[in-house]
């Protein structure tokens, strides 16, 4: 595909860019959010898991007669049968049939908490009751959490049909790596781990599940998977015709990637929906969730070389990462090919080199969270950079500003071949700087530090790719074209019905915390002239829908205004032909202005959009022959800019195109005694380019980054060498609470995208993108330390300052 | 399992149900009354939730059991808006956007309410600890804080 045409985007909106209050609301403020649990049908079973205790071990004998003795219980599917009932689930490889993943542990089990059987019962508590009365007798096998422990000749074999734990392993070179490391003035080195945190979303995931012999149609009510073109592999899962399976979408309590497509909940209730022939709910529990949820975010170690000449000019890159994917690997290396995305940050840089080891252990498996790993290169990058900058002696801002990738050089081509659409990084770094007050806060640490107080301030500059292209997928197939170039999708269809009253449907998942209904209402109040609070807004299951992709890679409200301008301008093109046949005008005359069609130089002579559609529903037969009955189009947005990867693998083309840009700076206090983070001043200004509701992108900057203040300072899933888990609550998981979170400054500049409908890029990863790296480098000011291991919880703080001292 | 005969009040109507001893409040008043805007997050006390009002102070139902309520005045968050008009507390959720996926809205919204019936006055930093009892994980915190002060505002010029 080619380059897509540059965008004149309209002067005047009506409605994009007013934080309008959200069209979401009403419904979740009166507790009406018809959440998955709120879901009930008569005759439903309830389902419980049991899970394994071990974390690695051979399944000797299941032993459920005890447990089918309990009154209540219908039906148990255990490790031993699964594969009677359902395929494996669906894996993006590469290689799935060497780490082939069942929705129960098959043979052996491989983490503490994977499912060993499944019971189903009248109720939720009696399908408990019996699930711990199944007896399981194990081998145990030798437990292996530590990614360079199961790199060694004599480690455990999580799959021994891999005959290794390594399903990925390649190293990159983009650009001319090693002729930029040779004329290099200095090189910095250092050895970073990010530890792994996840969405932990506080509704779990869940599934209703109700099996049609007669029809053979499997109808799943879910609060998760968006992937709705990629259903297809849950029906082969399943083992029922692609077109027999249909998803109804419900609102989810929050996601943040833990369900972007989390098929196992749903394939548990799908499977004892047919086993049992009654509806069926499995709603996880909080442990489930945590330790059995497959979706545990990043958990890398870095061996990384900054090099530069002595002025401080950013010359390249070269990291050696290890992945630790846990048991199985659900999305290959998917997360890597985000990193890749934007790799060299705000900063020109002329080459990468990235060699890539992921592996596997006796942990739950990765799955998405919040910047799907790109979060995890930005803090890496800025960790490197902030090095560069000590060794220089150099300003932390300066070292940055100068490095900036200048607006006249858009579009810019990073050399591992992505693009990035637009931008104006210093024109971000100014604002943040006047509305974080810096000098006023670098004089004012001056005073406190000589009161004896450990002040510190960081700052940050990171890149938010937005818009993912499935074919980043493809870069990590050994073949020189896996697959052709795919699109990932959205779509939408309008209604303008008798009454002029519209109504949107979407086809991907429900609401999970972005603002679906909202974002619709505004783009089609815009393109229709009505008002976003009549703009009725409704859900299509997957069986009855078209090709949708859903919120992932902050690519939906861009993708989704597309598909709606789309369908707004067939709608506007046939009440054209009304309006003119109505007016008796000439078609080329009207002009569309304030919902209507007037004659162009004769505004009393108009038709309103309530008018044409009620002719448009009615009177056919007053009309044109070729007009049809009806008001309504769909539009299918693909991605509007996206290339394959090359042969060799030196150019992993564009597949994340419009990317955002931000810049926090973070004041702290820290206490050198207890490790206690304190904050005195966050300031984050973002450019997500048009702002479609500035109050909606303000809440997601706000939690976002709050969330990267999680993964930096408290959230860790940790296991001990033996594979227990030590966090298998919210007593040990610490999500931050009101006191830890500060309050932000938060500020929009706005560059807009060429390429896209108003010029909006993603931002609804924002926040957790950058949060960790400002953070970081305001308790190293704070100490006197160096940050090396997320998260940096009190406890490795006090232990830093003691190593220090 | 043995069940125990209760009888409260929810939301202004009395009712009378026989209950299992292990039957959560937050069960029973989901399940079996019908009140499912009650919310549960991690049935250990920990997010708040499932948080309701027993006498116009906030308990935890997931952790309380039905029967220990026999007796009591329970208030749900479906109380807040019976009719066509929302409460001013959650117009200025809406109004502020404290909200996204809405989950912890419904334990929120009560718990801000108590601390309003506290204290009408409440300054920033005490609505910040008061909601500190409930976790939202889309939010981080800021427009819950600014709905709270702004409502307790508007609750103060309607008291009059």
């Amino acid at each position: 595909m080619t380059v897509p045409e540059v965008r004149q985007h309209p002067e005047h909106l009506e409605w994009v860019g007013k934080s309008i209050p959200r069209v979401e609301d009403p419904k979740f403020l009166r507790g009406r959010g018809n959440y998955i649990d709120d879901y009930e049908v008569p005759n439903m079973l309830e389902v419980a898991v049991a899970r394994s205790t071990m974390a690695h071990a051979k399944i000797l004998s299941i032993d459920t007669s005890a447990a089918e003795a309990v009154p209540g219980v219908v039906a148990i599917v255990t490790s031993e049968n699964v594969t009677d009932h359902v395929n494996p689930m669906p894996d993006f490889g590469p290689s799935p049939d060497k780490h082939t993943w069942y929705c129960l542990a098959v043979d052996k089990v491989r983490y503490m908490g994977e499912g060993v059987a499944v019971v189903a019962a009248t109720s939720r508590a009696i399908a408990e009751d019996a699930a711990e009365l199944i007896e399981v007798e194990y081998e145990p096998l030798e437990p292996l959490t530590d990614m360079l422990a199961a790199l060694t000749d004599d480690a455990p074999l999580i799959h021994e049909a891999l005959e290794s734990n390594v399903p990925f392993h390649r190293k990159f070179a983009f650009g001319d790596v090693d002729g930029d490391f040779a004329a290099a003035d200095v090189i910095v080195r250092d050895t970073l781990w990010w530890g792994r945190s996840g969405g932990q979303p506080l509704e779990t995931v869940g599934a209703v599940a109700d099996y049609d012999s007669a029809t053979g149609m499997m109808t799943i009510h879910v609060n998760s998977m968006s992937f709705t073109h990629f259903l297809f592999l849950l029906a082969n899962t399943l083992r029922v015709p692609s077109n027999k399976l249909d998803l109804q979408p419900h609102p989810s309590g929050g996601s943040f990637g833990a369900k972007f497509f989390e098929v196992k909940t749903a394939t548990i209730a799908a499977m004892m929906a047919r086993v049992t022939g009654r509806p069926v709910k499995f709603m996880q529990d909080r442990l489930d969730n945590i330790a059995n949820g497959d979706h545990h975010g990043s958990d890398r170690y870095y061996e990384v070389e900054l090099a530069a000449k002595s002025d401080g000019t950013l010359l390249s890159t070269r990291y050696k990462v290890v992945d630790n994917y846990g048991a199985y690997i659900q999305f290959g290396v998917g997360q890597h090919g985000n990193s890749l995305a934007q790799a060299v940050g705000p900063y020109r840089m002329s080459s990468i080199g990235y060699d890539l080891t992921a592996v596997l252990t006796n942990k739950c498996q990765q799955g998405a969270y919040r910047g799907f790993g790109s979060e995890v290169g930005n803090w890496i990058l800025e960790r490197m950079v902030d090095l560069m900058a000590a060794e220089l002696d150099m300003d932390p801002f300066e070292i940055r500003r100068m490095n900036f990738i200048q607006p006249d050089q858009f579009p810019y081509f990073i050399p591992t071949g992505n693009v990035y659409d637009s931008g104006d990084y210093e024109a971000v770094l100014k604002k943040t700087m006047e509305l974080s007050d810096y000098k006023g806060w670098r004089k004012r640490q001056a005073e406190m530090r000589a009161e004896g107080r450990h002040i510190g301030i960081g700052v940050c500059t990171c890149q938010e790719r937005s818009v993912f292209s499935a074919t980043e997928f493809w870069f990590w197939f050994d073949e020189p074209v896996a697959a052709p170039v795919t699109s990932a999708p959205e779509s939408v269809t309008l209604k303008v019905d008798a009454m002029g009253a519209v109504t949107a449907t979407l086809y991907s998942n429900a609401s999970w915390g972005n603002s679906p209904e909202t974002m619709v209402a505004q783009f089609a109040a815009e393109e229709l002239g009505v008002k976003p609070e009549d703009v009725s807004v409704v859900y299509a299951g997957s069986n009855q829908g078209m090709p949708a992709t859903g919120p992932g890679g902050s690519r939906f409200t861009i993708m989704v205004g597309g598909a709606v301008e789309g369908a707004a301008q067939s709608i506007r093109a046939k009440a054209a032909k009304i309006a003119a046949h109505l007016l008796e005008a000439n078609e080329d005359d009207l002009v569309w202005e304030d919902g209507g069609f007037a004659v162009r130089g004769s505004p009393d002579q108009r038709k309103e959009l309530a008018e044409i559609a009620l002719a448009a529903h009615m009177f056919k037969h007053s009309l044109p022959e070729e007009i049809e009955t009806g008001l309504e189009a769909s539009h299918v947005q693909d991605h509007p800019y996206t290339t394959m990867p090359n042969p060799e693998r030196t150019n992993l083309g564009v597949f994340y195109p419009f990317v955002g840009h931000a810049s926090h700076v973070v004041v702290v206090e820290v206490d050198p005694e207890t490790g206690r983070v304190e904050f005195l001043d966050y300031t984050a200004v973002h450019d997500c380019g048009t702002v479609v509701n500035p109050r909606s992108v303000g809440g997601q900057v706000i939690g976002g980054t709050v969330q990267g203040l999680g993964s930096t300072l408290f959230e860790e899933f940790l296991y001990d060498e033996d594979g227990v888990l030590r966090t298998p609550s919210f007593a040990e998981y610490l999500i931050p609470s009101a006191l830890d979170s500060p309050t932000l400054r938060v500020g929009h500049n706005e560059t807009p995208s060429p390429y896209t409908p108003y010029g909006v890029k993603g931002g609804g990863e924002a926040g957790r993108m950058m949060a960790p790296s400002a953070i970081c480098a305001a308790i190293d000011d704070a100490l006197g330390i160096r940050i090396r291991r997320l998260p940096a919880t009190p406890e490795r703080i006090v232990e830093m300052v003691d190593a220090k001292d | 399992m043995s069940t125990h005969d209760i009888t409260v009040t929810i939301n202004g109507a009395a009712t009378s149900a026989s209950v299992e001893s292990r039957r959560s409040l937050a069960d029973f008043l989901r399940h079996d009354v019908g009140l499912v805007g009650t919310h549960i997050g991690c049935e250990q006390g920990a997010c708040g939730a499932c948080t309701v009002l027993i006498g116009g102070r906030s308990v935890r139902s997931c952790i309380m059991f039905a029967v220990q309520a026999d007796g009591a005045e329970i208030q749900t968050v479906e109380s807040l808006a019976p009719g066509a008009e929302m409460h001013p507390l959650q117009e200025a959720f809406r109004r502020h956007q404290g909200l996204q996926c809405g989950f912890c809205t419904p334990g929120m919204l009560l718990r801000s309410l108590e601390l309003i019936n506290d204290n009408p006055n409440l300054t920033a930093e005490e609505a910040r600890e008061g909601i500190s009892s409930n976790m939202c994980r889309c939010t981080g915190y800021q427009y819950i804080v600014d709905a709270v002060l702004d409502a307790a505002a508007e609750m103060r010029a309607e008291e009059g």
